[in-house]
């Protein structure tokens, strides 16, 4: 807030400033106001520096405000002498109640700082626990399944048919796979949080990007249907390629998960003006409406889904099109399904490079 | 082939993965040396004198980075990095300074031996043959001539200088700065714009009339790999 950004040195040259200005109106008007009037008008300016500033500042605003009263404003006026016993115990008293008004200010508002740390503490710990919740559930569900099927395997092979022994490998293979793509999710996760990602942009061809990553998922995208609609004189654009390739992983992952099979899944863009435009599309059942403000959250996971995962996928989508500066939003579409459509203001190549010589 | 056994050396320090390698290549008929650290597997290079070294980036007394460049000075033998760092600068560092080939740790085990397959191949096609043949692709460097499917593709000459190098480094990682610098020159290196505009022809024109087939494959952040799947898959 107003601390932090202002250094020590000047909290006490705007304090001290702050009175002398308060003073000089005063001053202005004194032929209006008593003595007693402006060192009302003081106090109050004490306390609004206590409000913002340390307590040194605030100290010497104290001090300074009543050495101003006193030479300015008591009589006899223009210099340091007090005249009778009742201005003597005016003085007194005024610098009293200013320290003790500077000094309260000051406990409220260390006291204020305190149950705002520990207010943080517990959001911290409330973040904590989700994350121990649902990282061990999406970490030990895969490792349940390993060690239930090596165990199998292991002490009663005799016992188990054939069919039975490769059903099995299949299960470890399947969780294996699982445990990998959740590593994967909370390194780069890690990556997002601790402050250091790097984007390293260069140029990219988006319709390569995309089938990249198809290829990556070609295993688990046998049942689905996919439709990319990218023109083949789709310019280059200055991007990081390996996070975009992460936010198509995660975003054509999702689809396949939280969709039936055979959907179809749509992957299009398009650019106006500075901006590339990028849509992924399904025509799967949608995100109930209360939920999408959700969905980008760390940890949050879809109401009665009962689908794996931890939450990350698309917190990590949101973080990486953010750290190119673009925004992504999600909204159902009017013939059913999810949209996910990202905006990223980038530089991009129009004309390629020529070739020497055409054969 | 040289030898009916070709001999594999692991320098890898996780006794799991040592296991688990060893009980891999053995059953594919390689025979396999293992050592844990650096030095070892430096040393076990010199006496043995493998036909291909598999080596982890993390070791106990030495970083994998700096066994490949003791290597280096002396062996061209096929290497290819094991690691579980996917950072694209430690892979571009370690092809940079001669691997042949990385994988990023889990890896299957049907991609670890098509590399080592294909790394051994390299080492062998150094007879240049002046036609060199894949698949669907059939490319005669004399005449500098592409066939796909026995049509006569036409490429420009950047786009043929592309695909020779392609080819000539069938299933190894090509960074994107190497082949910039082999095909536009040294001023080059920085330019990914040309190499992502001339990938996009060069695609376009070896997949148009073939079976879907995908030879040149995307590797993030890094390079190019020109591969060829058996058709059956």
């Amino acid at each position: 807030m107003f601390r932090g950004a202002v250094s020590r040195r000047m909290e006490y040259l705007i304090s001290s400033g702050f009175i002398c200005g308060v003073s000089a109106i005063c001053f202005l008007f004194t032929r209006y106001i008593g003595p007693e009037v402006v060192a009302f008008i003081l106090l109050l300016a004490v306390s609004l520096i206590a409000m913002f500033f340390d307590i040194l500042p605030v100290l010497l605003a104290a001090t300074l405000s009543a050495v101003i009263w006193d030479y300015f404003f008591l009589h006899p006026r223009f210099n340091l002498r007090v005249g009778n016993t009742e201005t003597k115990i005016m003085l007194s008293m005024y610098f009293v109640i200013a320290l003790v008004s500077a000094v309260l200010t000051y406990k409220i508002r260390q006291i204020e700082k305190i149950a705002r740390q520990k207010e943080e503490r517990l959001e911290n710990i409330r973040l904590y626990n989700t994350l121990l919740n649902s990282l061990s559930h999406e970490f030990r569900t895969p490792l349940a399944s390993i060690i239930a099927a090596t165990d199998n395997l292991m002490t009663s092979p005799s016992l188990l048919s054939e069919e039975i022994r490769s059903s099995l490998i299949e299960e470890i293979s399947i969780a294996s796979f699982r445990l990998n793509r959740q590593v994967e999710n909370l390194l780069n996760m890690s990556r997002l949080e601790s402050g250091f990602l790097q984007i390293k942009k260069d140029w990219c061809n988006i319709k390569e990007l995309v089938e990249a990553v198809l290829q990556r998922l070609e295993e688990s995208l046998k049942n689905f249907r996919i439709s990319i609609e990218i023109p083949d004189n789709f310019p280059l654009f200055k991007l990081d390629y390996g996070l975009m390739e992460q936010v198509f992983y995660n975003l054509i992952h999702n689809a396949i998960q939280y969709t039936p099979e055979n959907s179809c899944i749509t992957i299009s863009s398009s650019y106006i003006e500075s901006s590339l435009m990028i849509i992924v599309e399904d025509n799967g059942p949608g995100i109930p409406e209360i939920e999408i403000p959700k969905v980008f959250d760390k940890f949050y996971r879809l109401k009665n889904v009962s689908i794996g995962g931890t939450g990350l996928g698309l917190s990590i989508v949101k973080g990486f099109v953010e750290a190119h500066s673009g925004t992504i939003e999600l909204n159902n579409r009017e013939q059913g399904g999810a949209r996910f459509k990202m905006n990223i203001k980038t530089e991009r190549l129009y004309n390629p490079p020529d070739d020497i010589t055409q054969s | 082939m040289t030898s009916p056994n070709p001999e594999i050396l692991v320098i890898d320090d996780e006794l799991q993965i040592r296991k688990l390698l060893q009980i891999t290549l053995q059953s594919h008929d390689f025979s396999v040396i293992l050592t844990n650290t650096s030095a070892e597997g430096l040393a076990a290079a010199a006496n043995n004198n493998p036909d291909l070294i598999l080596l982890d980036l993390g070791l106990p007394d030495e970083n994998g980075h700096e066994t490949l460049r003791k290597l280096r000075e002396w062996s061209k033998v096929p290497l290819i990095i094991l690691t579980v760092q996917s950072r694209e600068e430690d892979i571009i560092r370690a092809l940079d300074n001669g691997a042949n080939d990385y994988l990023v740790k889990p890896f299957r085990t049907g991609e670890l031996l098509a590399r080592i397959r294909s790394a051994l191949r390299g080492s062998e096609r150094e007879e240049n043959n002046p036609v060199i043949k894949f698949s669907e692709i059939e490319l005669d460097l004399t005449n500098r001539t592409v066939k796909v499917n026995d049509e006569l593709v036409q490429l420009t000459q950047t786009q043929y200088a592309l695909l020779v190098l392609f080819v000539k480094n069938e299933g190894k990682v090509l960074t994107h700065q190497y082949i910039l610098r082999q095909i536009w020159g040294e001023e080059f290196i920085n330019q990914l714009q040309y190499l992502r505009v001339f990938v996009a022809q060069l695609r376009k024109r070896l997949e148009q009339n073939n079976s879907g087939v995908i030879y040149i494959t995307t590797v993030s952040g890094v390079g190019y790999r020109f591969v060829c799947k058996p058709l059956e898959e």
